[in-house]
């Protein structure tokens, strides 16, 4: 039988989440951020928030630039001698 | 992701053959987040686009001693801070971003105001929630607005954070690469991409807190 897990707060366990989300939490801290997690809806109600804002941020379009010389950059790579023109 | 090392092979095989238009692409690709990188590290945006440049002109000089060890990625943003932080040392600015992020990583900066929880003092439930969270609707951050809110957020942020927050977040980077493109540790990197996070959250839950009648 194994001992029931000692209880984290719902301070300890908004520090813990990206930790937990990572996968990097050791197994003893996983087991207690989980447990707590299905006892408190407001820590719950928290994680998605946080699962939330980590998808907006994903979602976030990419920009894009281009330097304005990029047309010598390219002349001066492709102009650089091979190491080796078999590839 | 799991595309990401044939992607670079395919790509890495034009790169030796010469094929400009593979060098355009891997260009256009990465600059943009390059610059903003760059600025991170420097404060200067002229001094990041001298680096940015530096970058291009050392991944043309070292394509073929590329091994491959590392995504072609990470190689390329590990070139631009190493030269970022040889202009700082140029220009006798001599603390280095690596320097500065475990810094930043140190400060303690609690996740949630503290005034959410209830005290220590608390004879129930000490540093449990004054009041939950409240749930966000499914869909609200779908809405445009909350996408200038979030890009708003990010700008924000301390250097650091705003450089780790983009790499993984918005970019999609794994931790490991992270941490070897910027030269800093695994646990910095983690401090300051959910110091970052617990940021952006707090202020998407004002504004969405706000809108509500």
């Amino acid at each position: 039988m194994t001992p029931p897990p000692l209880q984290i707060t719902c301070k300890e366990f908004v520090e813990l989440v990206t930790a937990y989300l990572d996968g990097v939490l050791p197994g003893h801290d996983r087991v207690r951020f989980e447990s707590h997690s299905e006892r408190c809806p407001g820590c719950r109600a928290y994680l998605s928030q946080f699962r939330q804002t980590i998808e907006a941020l994903q979602s976030a379009p990419a920009e894009t630039a281009e330097p304005e010389n990029l047309g010598e950059l390219a002349r001066k790579f492709a102009t650089k001698p091979r190491a080796n023109p078999a590839l | 992701m799991d595309s990401v090392l044939d992607g670079d092979e395919s790509l890495l095989a034009a790169l030796r053959r010469r094929e400009d238009t593979a060098f355009v692409a891997l260009v256009r690709r990465h600059h943009s987040l390059m610059l903003r990188v760059a600025y991170a590290q420097l404060n200067d945006k002229s001094a990041a686009e001298e680096v940015v440049q530096e970058t291009w002109l050392a991944v043309i000089k070292g394509i073929d001693a590329f091994e491959g060890r590392s995504t072609l990625r990470t190689w390329i943003f590990r070139i631009l801070t190493y030269q970022a932080s040889a202009r700082l040392q140029r220009d006798g600015r001599l603390i280095p971003f690596s320097a500065l992020a475990s810094a930043d990583a140190a400060a303690a900066e609690p996740s949630v105001d503290p005034s959410r929880f209830l005290s220590r003092d608390d004879r129930r439930l000490p540093f449990y929630w004054v009041s939950d969270p409240m749930q966000w609707p499914e869909d609200a951050l779908l809405a445009a607005e909350v996408r200038s809110v979030v890009e708003g957020a990010v700008q924000q942020l301390p250097d650091g954070q705003r450089v780790v927050i983009t790499l993984r977040d918005l970019e999609g980077w794994d931790p490991g690469e992270v941490c070897e493109a910027l030269e800093i540790s695994e646990g910095n990197q983690r401090v300051l991409l959910h110091r970052a996070r617990s940021r952006v959250r707090e202020i998407l839950d004002e504004y969405l807190g706000g809108a509500r009648p």
